[in-house]
């Protein structure tokens, strides 16, 4: 048996999703109402797991007192009610899309100390999540709400859709 | 995991009060670790408790394992257990370990896992509130982590 903790976090947080290097029409054809110039907005809930042997002083794989603080300064602080586009740096050049978020989450916090990061979940909306286990298992997971069978996985909406920078 | 294989899940709740202290670390130690968790008397959570057996169908019912049964065994197991209960001193199976969601998730395991008969326990995940919970998955299971693990301690 292997044991992991979980918590979840919330930030707000507004992006765009648009590619420089194709026209307005790609753009528009590809992202949709996500293209939209101005920018939209979610409340995010992040989710992530640590793995790692229980303490027997302290009876915990991570200490709360230790992480939410780390996770405040690492992403919180930084994501929440920020333009992601244009306020987080690796997003200048990353498309923002939540596989990309959940990307660059998972790498500002793999380096907690005294735990091992497990997992990266980002809901950005009640019916769309995303998973980034590490680049060591190479594998992103979409999860997709469905309103008559409860959630599920289905494969990504836009197979064919590049993959921008290398967060 | 095997392709027939399905995997279904039950939640329970209960309550609980429970307080965080290690009786080898001085006053000040305590409480600087376990912090407002660490007061004497004690607080409560409602705990949600979700429970994943795995497992085929039975040609015969359909069924991996009747979630009646599945319902039965998490009420004898742990809800009349540590339902309304202090966890630091009315649960023997917690004597002498701190009840983090960590170490509770890992008993409700050992008590579930021989009763549960058809199928297999799956996996175990313990909300302590809806922004914190402990998963214990069987050794080789699909959900949550196919990064490195450690095996409990």
């Amino acid at each position: 048996m292997k044991i992991s903790l979980g918590r979840r976090y919330h930030f707000a947080a507004s992006h765009r999703l648009h590619n420089p290097k194709w026209s307005t029409e790609v753009n528009r054809e590809l992202y949709g109402k996500c293209n939209s110039p101005h920018g939209h907005g979610h409340n995010y809930v992040l989710e992530v797991a640590f793995t790692g042997p229980v303490a027997t002083e302290t009876g915990m794989i991570a200490n709360l007192k230790e992480l939410d603080p780390f996770v405040e300064r690492e992403v919180i602080e930084a994501f929440d009610h920020k333009y992601l586009n244009e306020e987080v740096p690796e997003f200048r050049s990353v498309v923002p899309t939540t596989e990309n978020l959940a990307r660059e989450v998972f790498r500002r916090l793999r380096d907690f100390p005294g735990a091992k990061l497990q997992r990266v979940r980002i809901e950005e909306t009640s019916k769309n999540s995303f998973e980034f286990l590490g680049e060591d298992a190479g594998s992103y997971r979409h999860g997709r709400r469905s309103q008559i069978s409860g959630e599920k996985q289905v494969p990504h909406p836009h197979p064919q859709e590049p993959r921008l920078g290398s967060g | 995991m095997q392709d027939e294989m399905i995997r279904i899940t039950r939640k329970v709740e209960f309550s609980a009060a429970h307080f965080y202290h290690n009786p080898s670390l001085s006053v000040e130690e305590n409480r600087r670790v376990f912090g407002k968790s660490n007061n004497p008397h004690g607080h409560g959570h409602n705990y949600v408790l979700e429970v994943t057996v795995a497992g085929e169908p039975d040609a015969d019912t359909g069924m991996v394992l009747d979630l009646k049964e599945l319902k039965e065994i998490l009420q004898r197991e742990v809800v009349d257990r540590m339902d309304h209960r202090h966890l630091n001193y009315e649960v023997p199976e917690l004597a002498g370990q701190i009840p983090t969601c960590e170490n509770i998730a890992a008993v409700i395991w050992d008590l579930l896992e021989p009763k549960i008969r058809q199928g297999r326990l799956d996996r175990v995940r313990l909300y302590e509130s809806p922004d914190l919970f402990a998963e214990c998955t069987a050794d080789g299971a699909a959900p949550g982590g196919r990064g490195k693990e450690a095996d409990r301690e």
